[in-house]
């Protein structure tokens, strides 16, 4: 069985050989290169550009200033669209802009015939601006009088969702009860995909066409329409393989604006490289949110009330806006359910960097403050960590009312068994009860809640087309994308399993292109096994009805008779090997009596979501005197359904393991205070960890069949990054008895932390 | 893509201390992983270089006729580390090095790019000073050398005269003859970054191993330029080993250090990490050095 097995990736050779084609190889040599002038000004209006010196540079094409482009205003997130006004994507950006909202908006482009040239130009321009004052601080954005960003949004708020339960001013007069209170800020981090964001664009027949490192090529192409004010379908997007993406990349970034570009010089090539810094300041970052919550436990270990507000810095523009900081609330109530609940999420617009999708999208932001106050309160009323937790999670049965998702396995229980057993949980937790010296150890854990795909909140379709060779082998297409996560090896794998065709006759056609590639709308949420796999799986059964029924003719077996097994035409009432898909396919190409082109095609519209559950255990040592944590073990365990790919699988978990011990430890992007400027928007300052800061990553399983899916499976894309930061901050509780409220962790805030707590 | 000048290549100290005296306004390259950065960014961008990259008999670890440690200035950080000389003799300089960026940067970096920087953080320099390091340059009028102390003048500024390069790094037998020393790096990574704080010690036991008979200690990070912390010096020097003397050392080093307050650390953190630190080299240091502590 194909399913299960750690086959090779279909892309590992090319891509270890360096025979994988990515944007940038794609370009020929002779496009235009574009640079972008970036607002130094926090906010403000641009109120005059000087071109003159700039324009005498030689090899300068072409100078477009915020002066020069239509003022159509568009979304960019890469949400499917909304048919429904009332639930369309904020459109609030144009292609460049005079009023300006953080230091890195796009205020101007140069096209030149080289890349020294157009920074040489972007350096001439003499900019003037009227300047507003800026705030950064979420409090401070939502008070009374402060700088607003957007005329529609006086206060600044772009959001706010509310769940309110029971009755929580009731329920808190309960005698006897512990009040744990506390507020927790998670940073603003950068996704760091290695390839950063690449385009080119250029017009032939009309036609404009962008070939780009995105995860979403259809949403692309329809912003990209709505940018240009033109037809949608004269845009096209083409997505080749891409150095990873992370969420950023699930935004239409510079594709409106390098279509634009192209457009003005006549539909010549020109392409659009950004560099690390623009990557850092001027694309999508993580919502920093911070969490205030209040709980009301009994002696006993159950909650008696909770109260929740988070508030999420959106950044300058509304780009994925309140959907992150509403995810991370609606977990809260159904994480650890309880009678009396109150919850509040705000979104609110700063002049900060603007934040978008990443890896989780919301949970890890909610994860770190809900799982360090269940380790707070599991403190304060003195019982074991892990039991605390089976005694509140989400029971077995457990259903949402608004996505309908069940929880149908003892998930948490069989999850925590793993991660206790493998970092001895129990007995450390024993050895570690007193120490005294300058380096100490301890164990934490954490567990996280997530789903896998957008239904019932947004459309949720997967489209797939197969076509029959010669030779029996098949090529398969689906939007859903390859963006390193092993999607385009897992979808082989699913069509080899219903076509009953060896693994190596598939070929899936990696890039899309969305003249040619059935719509979709790309790789987000942690939907492509599970949203693909139904397309898949009604695809290929569509294409083998189509082939035995062309095999009745060849064989005069009836349909109902025969089976594709190993790439053969299989009699089933005697398991006689009638001939193999290769014949057939030949035979119908070529017949002179009846040649047919054998295909299938077909949508399937997923109205459904699963859960996916998991935790993670650590296990650390704190020097003390030196004020540095040393994560020395570390474990996830997921229950992500039936895996198609173990190796992959096990894949996935370490690069999200690796994204949540930075998160945890050193990543956070610095803005200046008094300038509203990025401080360290480069890899040396900005602290992403290094396999050097990484012990051995531990990934293990729990395989529970999910019963919805058509393969079993469910999400496994982002639930790796969601619990680790609270385990390790849970475990650095454990060694020093010091709670942490921020992330990351560094020296700095231990330093504070323990000089606070009196450790030295 | 770069935005360079011009770019001349010298294949002898002669022809590069030629091309210096042609080309006064040129920087001069050598592995380049500071210059390209710098030329990236724009502060170097449109300049002239010259690549002294080539230069062949600047590079490689010797003992010259007095039993000095020459390393020539072209020498990697992958060859320092690995080379039998420093092995032998000043094990923590190679261990120092060893700590810069990743692999690729120690394989192109150079010590002589390291130090002619002339920045605090320089992973070698703090060692450097502590084991009283001189700089060889040479130039139109010759070879002139000076200690490490006097080439560095402010934060990013070195003293290369015109037409001069430096040509190497030596290391006096008096520094090393009998001295062990250790290297703490401090920073946030423990790959790819660059030291919060960086503090090098070195000591000189008794034979007995009981008294500390001369001792060395060096920062990065703690000043505008690598500094020594001469009082915590003098406090330790004569006296007999111990935990309470490694402890004094460690607090000692407040009286002449001066570290800055920035977004990367406050002055009070990185005060009480260099404290910890100095202790911690002095130990390890004792103890590379056959004494009890």
């Amino acid at each position: 069985m194909i399913i299960g097995k750690s086959v090779t990736r279909v892309d590992a050779l090319d891509k270890v050989t360096g025979r994988s084609k990515y944007t940038d190889d794609l370009c020929e040599k002779n496009a235009l290169v574009a640079k972008i002038y970036h607002s130094t000004k926090a906010n403000g209006v641009v109120t005059s550009i000087d071109t003159s010196e700039a324009e005498k540079i030689p090899g300068v094409v072409k100078i477009v200033t915020c002066f020069d482009v239509p003022k159509i205003y568009f979304p960019t997130a890469g949400h499917p669209w909304s048919t429904d006004p009332s639930h369309q994507d904020v459109a609030d950006r144009l292609l460049l802009t005079d009023r300006v909202r953080f230091c890195g908006d796009d205020v101007a482009a140069v096209i030149a015939e080289n890349e020294i040239a157009a920074k040489q130009a972007i350096a001439a321009l003499k900019v003037e601006y009227e300047e507003y004052p800026f705030v950064l601080d979420v409090q401070e954005a939502m008070a009374d009088g402060a700088p607003c960003l957007h005329e529609k949004y006086p206060g600044n708020v772009l959001g706010h969702s509310s769940i309110r339960k029971g009755n929580l001013e009731e329920a808190i007069k309960e005698p006897g009860l512990i009040k744990v209170d506390q507020w927790y800020d998670t940073p603003v981090v950068q996704h760091c995909h290695i390839e950063n964001h690449i385009c080119f664009a250029s017009m032939e027949n009309g036609k404009i066409s962008v070939v780009s490192s995105t995860q979403i090529p259809h949403i692309v192409r329809r912003v990209v329409g709505q940018a240009l004010g033109i037809p949608w379908g004269s845009v096209r997007i083409i997505k080749p393989y891409i150095g990873g993406g992370f969420g950023n990349k699930q935004d239409a970034l510079y594709e409106p604006l390098c279509a634009y570009l192209s457009k003005v010089v006549g539909g010549r090539l020109v392409k659009l490289d950004v560099t690390r810094e623009e990557t850092f300041v001027s694309n999508r970052t993580r919502h920093a949110i911070r969490s205030h919550i209040i709980s009301w436990v009994r002696p006993d270990g159950t909650f008696a009330a909770r109260k929740l507000e988070c508030f999420s810095n959106q950044g300058a523009y509304a780009s994925h806006g309140h959907g992150i900081a509403a995810k991370g609330m609606n977990a809260f109530p159904q994480l650890y359910p309880c009678e009396n609940i109150e919850c509040d999420a705000y979104t609110v617009f700063t002049n900060m960097p603007v934040a978008g999708a990443m890896r989780g999208y919301g949970i890890p932001q909610a994860m770190f403050p809900v799982e360090s106050q269940t380790d707070d309160i599991a403190l304060a009323i003195g019982m074991d960590p892990v039991e605390f937790r089976r005694k509140n999670l989400m029971p077995v049965g457990y259903v949402d009312g608004f996505s309908k998702n069940e929880n149908y396995y003892d998930t948490f229980n069989q999850c925590l068994e793993k991660g206790k057993a493998y970092i001895d949980f129990d007995r450390k937790r024993k050895e570690y009860e007193n120490q005294t010296g300058p380096v100490r150890k301890g164990v934490g854990c954490s567990v996280f809640w997530y789903n896998t795909a957008v239904w019932p909140i947004s459309l949720e379709s997967a489209s797939c087309r197969m076509v029959l060779n010669q030779d029996g082998s098949v090529q398969v297409q689906l939007a859903e994308t390859e963006i390193g996560q092993g999607a385009d090896t897992a979808f082989a794998q699913m069509t080899a399993a219903t076509l009953g065709i060896p693994f190596e006759m598939v070929h899936v056609i990696s890039c899309q292109d969305t003249d040619i590639t059935p719509f979709g709308t790309g790789s987000y949420a942690s939907r492509q096994t599970y949203v693909g796999g139904f397309a898949i799986k009604q695809t290929a059964l569509l294409l083998k009805e189509r082939i035995l029924k062309y095999a009745y003719e060849l064989t005069r077996m009836p349909s109902f008779n025969l089976d594709i097994k190993d790439g053969k035409i299989v009699r089933t009432t005697d398991g006689r090997e009638l001939m193999t898909l290769g014949e057939l396919s030949t035979e119908a190409l070529y017949s002179l009596s009846h040649s047919e082109h054998l295909t299938s095609e077909s949508t399937y519209q997923i109205k459904s979501n699963a859960y996916s559950f998991g935790c993670c255990f650590a296990e650390v040592e704190v020097d003390i005197p030196m004020c540095k944590v040393k994560l020395v073990n570390i474990i996830n365990v997921h229950d992500c359904g039936q895996l198609i790919n173990p190796a992959l699988a096990e894949a996935q978990v370490h690069g999200g393991m690796s994204m949540g011990i930075g998160y945890a430890l050193s990543e956070q992007l610095l803005i200046d205070a008094k300038t509203g400027k990025t401080l360290n928007d480069n890899l040396l300052d900005y602290k992403l960890s290094t396999t050097m800061d990484h012990p051995h990553l531990e990934a293990q399983f729990v395989e529970n069949y999910e019963p919805t899916s058509a393969f079993g499976t469910k999400s496994l894309g982002e639930p790796p990054a969601c619990p680790v930061a609270p385990a390790i901050r849970n475990a650095i509780l454990n060694a020093t008895g010091v709670s942490m409220y921020q992330i990351p962790m560094t020296s700095q805030a231990l330093f504070k932390r323990f000089k606070e707590e009196e450790l030295f | 893509m770069y935005d360079m000048k011009a770019l001349y290549e010298a294949n002898t100290v002669e022809e590069a201390v030629k091309l210096r005296m042609e080309h006064p306004e040129a920087q001069i390259i050598a592995g380049g992983s500071d210059v390209l950065i710098q030329m990236r960014e724009g502060k170097r961008a449109g300049k002239e270089l010259i690549s002294i990259y080539m230069i062949d008999e600047m590079r490689g670890v010797k003992l010259d006729e007095e039993e000095a440690i020459r390393i020539g200035s072209l020498t990697s950080f992958s060859h320092i580390t690995k080379d039998p000389i420093i092995q032998e003799y000043i094990n923590v300089l190679g261990e120092a090095v060893d700590m810069v960026g990743g692999p690729q940067i120690r394989n192109i970096a150079t010590i002589g790019g390291n130090t002619c920087n002339g920045v605090t953080s320089a992973d070698s320099a703090s060692t450097l000073f502590a084991w009283d390091a001189v700089i060889e340059l040479t130039g139109p009028e010759g070879i002139r050398r000076i200690p490490i102390s006097d080439f560095y003048i402010k934060a990013g500024t070195v003293d290369i005269k015109e037409g001069e390069l430096q040509t190497a790094v030596i290391i006096p037998k008096n520094s090393y003859e009998g001295y062990k020393g250790h290297y703490i790096k401090y920073a946030n990574r423990n790959a790819m970054d660059i030291a919060t704080t960086g503090c090098s010690v070195n000591v000189k036991l008794s034979e007995d191993k009981k008294t500390i008979e001369d001792i060395r200690i060096a920062f990065g990070v703690a000043g505008p330029i690598p500094m020594r912390t001469k009082s915590a010096e003098l406090l330790a020097k004569g006296q007999p080993v111990s935990k309470e003397l490694a402890e004094a050392f460690g607090k000692e080093i407040l009286e002449d250090i001066n570290p800055r307050d920035s977004w990367r650390a406050s002055k009070d953190f990185r005060k009480h990490i260099a404290v910890e630190m100095a202790t911690r080299c002095f130990i390890e240091s004792v103890k590379l050095s056959g004494g009890e502590i």
